[in-house]
């Protein structure tokens, strides 16, 4: 793959919006002028099965259409996964990790398999619940993971948001204010950059 | 100016067909085309359309809904993938021998069993002789022109058939992407209205359609489907050559990558193209003489321009997304030999069956199949010519 193409890979649980992160980052990508891949590995999907999904960003149009085996960033949305499921296979030194997670980066490191890069944690969980009143990680996921892998520009990425919700959310403006404020936090409280 | 926009395959064809308006759309959902009616029929709901939604109770129904539709002189469309279309095999001939230009939006996914929702092309191959033509895409984008071109390509004075258009399910039906969007009026333009020369229920003009055709007359009328998709060639050729002045992006038959002087080639068709595009690129930048050839149109076989552009190569690998249980080999690879048999200097080829019930093809398992070429074109011995690329024990 060509340098210039940032490839990301996505682990959640049917139901937790693995699937949604994912396209809403294409779409804050491709707002900001970029060619994006957003996709997700289809199975017979059930609620809290592992689930996996794809993003590629590019600055020209990527041809492969394949699934991602050496991503540069992981984004796992469930804690519980580090146990089932493989998820720094392939990933490169140079990249990330990103984990929902209360915990430290260094207390999760031993439960990854080796993995040399850069792990980070970030509490969408308790986030998720104190601005938005429930848990829906995938919000400060996203976040998290435009501050870890700057695919997006911070600040082009909160105003595409702000203008996306307000779109989204046109019948229910009060849920707006709540997440923004989830993804603004996010941002801040990443651990381990 | 196109508009620039981010759209899953799935979501581009209902765009398409919210900005052609058809008359009818007769439709029951299977996944992965499951999108598309539940799409376009948003767009009925909210008025954006004035077609004729009909929720059909089966695949077999949605077929012959757009029979009736098309029969009367409407614009019928329809989508569906694997044992939908299989569902429909005994319509889609009857759509064909009546001479009904149906646009039918295929998303590609294999055909049961055992049971499974991932992408191959064996429901649209298993349609190949059933009399439709066949367009297939690489990606949203294709998907997207594709159906812009299809009923101006069905709907030709001198073609009236009905038009599959397939793209990848999953791999494209569900992939967010960057797309070049036409406007509307664009669209309308370029598609046109319909108007057929002959349909039931004019009063002038009283035809009949699908009565009982004897011995003297089935064979003659059979014949004209022959002579029907013999004309396709050029039609599609000049729908295609249209379609690049009115948007820029030029299409044909087959697409060659990096042909040119090529020793070593793969023919593939769909989304698989786009991967194997990025593994030759890998191999030109190691100074290897490799190339690619994709075809666009499967229905009719574009075996002229698929004997052009093999002109020169030494050994080439047919790519195979569907098997055809004969022991011999896949629909394409048999459908390419064909093609090159009585030709002069003619290639070694190989067939590779591969992405079965959606096994992922990625980058390194086309490099592998150059990797084989490499093997044939320096020993010369061809070995086992129909092989299955990607099976785990093998």
């Amino acid at each position: 793959m060509s340098k210039n193409i940032v490839e990301i890979r996505w682990h959640g649980r049917g139901g937790q919006g693995a699937k949604t992160a994912s396209l809403l980052l294409a779409d804050a990508a491709f707002v900001t002028g970029k060619y994006v891949q957003g996709f997700p590995e289809y199975g017979p999907e059930r609620m809290g099965a592992p689930i996996t999904a794809y993003n590629r960003i590019s600055d020209e149009r990527c041809t492969v259409h394949s699934n991602i085996y050496y991503p540069d960033y992981v984004a796992v949305v469930d804690e519980s996964l580090l146990e089932s499921v493989d998820v720094t296979k392939g990933l490169k030194e140079d990249g990330a990790i990103v984990i929902n997670s209360a915990k430290d980066p260094e207390e999760l490191r031993p439960l990854l398999k080796g993995y040399k890069g850069k792990v980070c944690t970030i509490d969408a969980r308790r986030i998720s619940e104190e601005t938005l009143g429930k848990n829906f990680p995938n919000t400060p996921m996203l976040a998290a993971m435009v501050k870890v892998t700057q695919v997006v520009e911070e600040n082009a990425f909160i105003q595409q948001m702000e203008a996306s919700y307000k779109h989204k959310f046109a019948s229910k403006p009060q849920v707006i204010e709540g997440n923004m404020v989830a993804l603004k936090r996010s941002m801040e409280e990443v651990k381990g950059l | 100016m196109s508009i620039r926009e981010r759209l899953s395959g799935n979501e581009a064809i209902a765009y398409c067909l919210k900005q052609i308006n058809p008359d009818v759309m007769g439709a029951f959902p299977i996944t992965p085309s499951t999108e598309i009616p539940q799409y376009f029929s948003a767009y009925v709901a909210n008025g954006e359309v004035d077609t004729e939604f009909v929720a059909v109770e089966s695949e077999h129904s949605a077929m012959s809904c757009c029979i009736g539709a098309e029969a009367a002189g409407a614009r019928a469309v329809t989508a569906t993938s694997s044992c939908g279309l299989a569902l429909m095999w005994e319509m889609l001939y009857i759509a064909a021998s009546c001479r009904l230009p149906i646009t039918l939006a295929c998303v590609n996914r294999t055909l049961s069993g055992p049971i499974n929702i991932n992408n191959d092309h064996s429901d649209s191959m298993g349609a190949r002789d059933a009399g439709w033509i066949q367009i297939y895409a690489e990606n949203n984008q294709e998907a997207y022109d594709n159906m812009c071109m299809a009923m101006r390509i069905g709907e030709h004075p001198d073609v009236m058939l009905p038009v599959m258009v397939c793209q990848d399910g999953f791999i494209t039906s569900h992939a967010i992407e960057n797309i070049e969007l036409l406007e509307d009026e664009k669209v309308k333009a370029f598609v046109g209205e319909y108007k057929p020369a002959e349909y039931l229920l004019h009063p002038d003009h009283p035809v009949a359609m699908g009565p009982y055709d004897t011995q003297p007359y089935y064979y003659e009328h059979k014949y004209q489907q022959v002579i029907a998709m013999e004309n396709a060639k050029e039609v599609i050729a000049n729908v295609f050559k249209e379609f690049g002045e009115m948007s820029g992006r030029k299409y044909d038959f087959i697409e060659k990558y990096m042909m040119d002087d090529a020793e070593e080639a793969i023919v593939i068709i769909g989304s698989s193209a786009g991967t194997a595009k990025e593994a030759v690129k890998r191999l030109r930048a190691e100074g290897k003489k490799v190339g690619l050839i994709k075809l666009r149109v499967f229905r009719p076989f574009p075996a002229a321009q698929i004997v052009e552009a093999l002109k020169g190569v030494k050994v080439v690998a047919i790519m195979d997304k569907a098997d055809s249980f004969n022991a011999n080999g896949g629909p394409l690879f048999e459908e390419v030999c064909t093609s090159l048999i009585g030709e002069e200097n003619i290639p070694k080829v190989v067939n590779y069956i591969y992405g079965i019930g959606g096994r992922d093809v990625s980058v390194e398992t086309i490099e592998e199949v150059f990797t084989n070429l490499d093997e044939i074109l320096k020993t010369g011995n061809v070995g086992q010519k129909y092989r299955h690329i990607g099976v785990r024990g093998l």
